[in-house]
């Protein structure tokens, strides 16, 4: 696509272009390709001198079993939070779409977690299931559950997945309501004149027609998951316990500040790199199919 | 008008039943949170606490705002502002320029710029984390807002949201802008700027969260307490160790952290929607 009506000049945009392109080459690509170099090399103890060892790191990373299991831990995460927060807004999509009236009364009462950030809701949930004075918990406790996430592995990387997925509920809701409301009601009003219930409409109709919703609605909580939560974990377990709820991008800081192990660090850099890549490139065809649509 | 599909009877009935569930089940951690910080700290720690409001609203609130734990929350209030502001209106000016400059001029080397500006697209800060912190430190930019807020304008989302606008835009009038004699810069200020006001409000609505919301950037480069913001600043208001944490005033300052953001979207939840759909295209 290209402009058929254009302006004279070449000094013009180059000075309009300099603050964007200044900001970017010093804290993206700049910062960018030192992950790709750092990634290179393992720095001595005192960070006075590296040593170059090649894909070193790499072969290190994916040889060691805490790595493995943070990427296990990862497609865990963030496929429990797309399927919770989706499976939840969709339900809550489709009883709006059914009302006539009040769906606007509705979707403002539930729009409005998607503005409480991630750490946020860490705290919220933190506090809902606190061992000491979390009601949730206590209430549990009454049943004769004994909830606490500081020991288990399970309860700690389900409460995650909850307070991740609470706030996103909202987005996905928004989505879904719209693609709804976008398929005819001619269409659906046939159908049910010829029999067909609930269900049968769903699974026939309005689920292969919003199937393109459900697609880009996935990749994009693909990527919060991956990148968006550091909050809720660093909030609520810091990785814990035993690592089991330590995702990728945790691990990054977890490893870089923390562990101070910058080589390895820049690695894991370099590795969530490609899977941004990867996920933006499904991102972009699907969105050129759309629009060809 | 009424549809014929099952929407009388019980099954409205359902319907609505369902989704007043659905809307008390998700309001129900704010709920509670704002329960805490409207009592008292021994209501708090023998559980279970109270299901309703009590009277220690002023005093937990005061207490967060004026004094907090380790500095004062109006202080990360002010902090939050500073970088949520800084973040929305510094993206949306160097976008505006770097957009019409790729849409409305032919020079050497613009599709280098182009790209350039674009693989940018997606690359959230938190996967370049340790390089740009040492940037940032390198550049003297610890603690300081300006260390806050350019790390994370550097992407080209909004520079794209512009682009694809600006294209959207009739070539007629940048015609008679010519033939009229007006330099670019008059089009831009007098008929581009005008006409993406809307645009520019939505995107303002979804940068102002976005930027409100960081935690993982402030948490790496505010180690003086002073410049915490307040998203990251809760965290730290928990004791190291056994101590027991000031539950009504850390709840408080929840409550005070999720405001600001959540006021944007309910009074400008047209704008937030277009935003969020306009962003995501």
């Amino acid at each position: 696509m290209e402009k058929r009506v254009t302006f004279k000049g070449w000094l013009l945009p180059l000075v309009l272009l300099t603050p964007q392109l200044l900001i970017t080459a010093v804290f993206f690509f700049y910062p960018a390709g030192q992950a790709v170099w750092q990634s290179l090399f393992i720095p001595d103890p005192f960070g006075l001198k590296s040593q170059f060892v090649g894909l070193g790191n790499f072969e290190f990373l994916l040889n060691d079993p805490y790595y493995r299991a943070s990427f296990a831990t990862t497609a865990v995460f963030s496929i429990s939070v797309t399927l919770v927060s989706m499976g939840v807004a969709l339900f809550l999509a489709l009883l709006a779409d059914r009302l006539i009236k009040g769906s606007g009364a509705y979707r403002t009462l539930l729009i409005w977690p998607y503005a409480v950030a991630p750490a946020v809701a860490g705290v919220l949930w933190m506090f809902m299931f606190n061992n000491r004075v979390g009601v949730v918990a206590w209430y549990l406790g009454v049943l004769g559950y004994d909830w606490n996430h500081v020991l288990n592995g399970r309860e700690a990387m389900g409460l995650v997945v909850v307070a991740s997925s609470w706030g996103r509920i909202s987005y996905n809701f928004l989505f879904f309501l719209a693609g709804l409301q976008a398929i005819p009601k001619s269409v659906i009003e046939a159908a049910a004149i010829d029999g067909a219930r609930f269900w049968t409409r769903f699974r026939t109709i309005v689920w292969p027609l919003l199937s393109p919703t459900t697609f880009f609605l996935m990749v994009v909580n693909i990527v919060y998951a991956f990148f968006e939560t550091f909050g809720v974990i660093h909030t609520i377990t810091a990785g814990g316990p035993q690592q089991s709820t330590t995702i990728l991008v945790y691990k990054v800081y977890a490893d870089g500040f923390v562990g101070q192990d910058l080589g390895s660090s820049a690695a894991q850099s370099v590795i969530l790199l490609i899977v941004v890549g990867l996920l933006t490139v499904v991102q972009f065809r699907f969105v050129e199919r759309r629009v060809h649509y | 008008m009424s549809g014929m599909v099952e929407k009388r009877g019980a099954a409205h009935w359902f319907t609505h039943l369902g989704m007043i569930l659905g809307v008390v089940i998700i309001g129900f951690p704010i709920w509670l949170a704002f329960v805490a910080s409207t009592v008292s700290q021994p209501e708090i720690v023998q559980p279970p606490m109270p299901v309703w409001p009590g009277d220690q609203l002023v005093e937990n609130y005061a207490k967060a705002l004026l004094s907090g734990v380790n500095v004062p929350v109006a202080r990360m209030l002010f902090n939050s502002g500073v970088m949520a502001l800084g973040i929305a209106l510094g993206k949306i000016s160097i976008s505006l320029l770097s957009a019409f400059a790729i849409v409305y001029f032919r020079f050497p080397g613009r599709l280098v710029f182009f790209w350039l500006i674009f693989i940018t697209l997606m690359l959230p800060v938190e996967v370049r984390i340790v390089p740009t912190y040492e940037v940032a430190a390198r550049l003297g930019l610890l603690n300081s807002y300006p260390g806050l807020i350019l790390p994370l304008i550097a992407s080209a989302t909004a520079t794209f949201l512009f682009r694809q606008f600006f294209m959207t835009v009739p070539d007629e009038l940048a015609e008679a802008a010519r033939v009229d004699g007006a330099r670019p810069m008059r089009f831009f200020i007098d008929i581009l700027m005008p006409m993406s006001r809307t645009n520019m409000a939505a995107l303002f609505v979804i940068l102002f969260i976005y930027g409100w919301n960081q935690y993982l950037w402030p948490l790496l480069i505010t180690t003086d307490p002073e410049m915490n913001t307040i998203v990251m600043g809760i965290r730290q208001m928990f004791p190291s160790g056994d101590d027991i944490a000031d539950w009504p005033v850390i709840m408080a300052t929840a409550i005070l952290a999720m405001l600001p953001p959540v006021i944007v979207v309910i009074t400008m939840q047209k704008l937030f929607i277009r935003g969020l759909v306009e962003s995501e295209k």
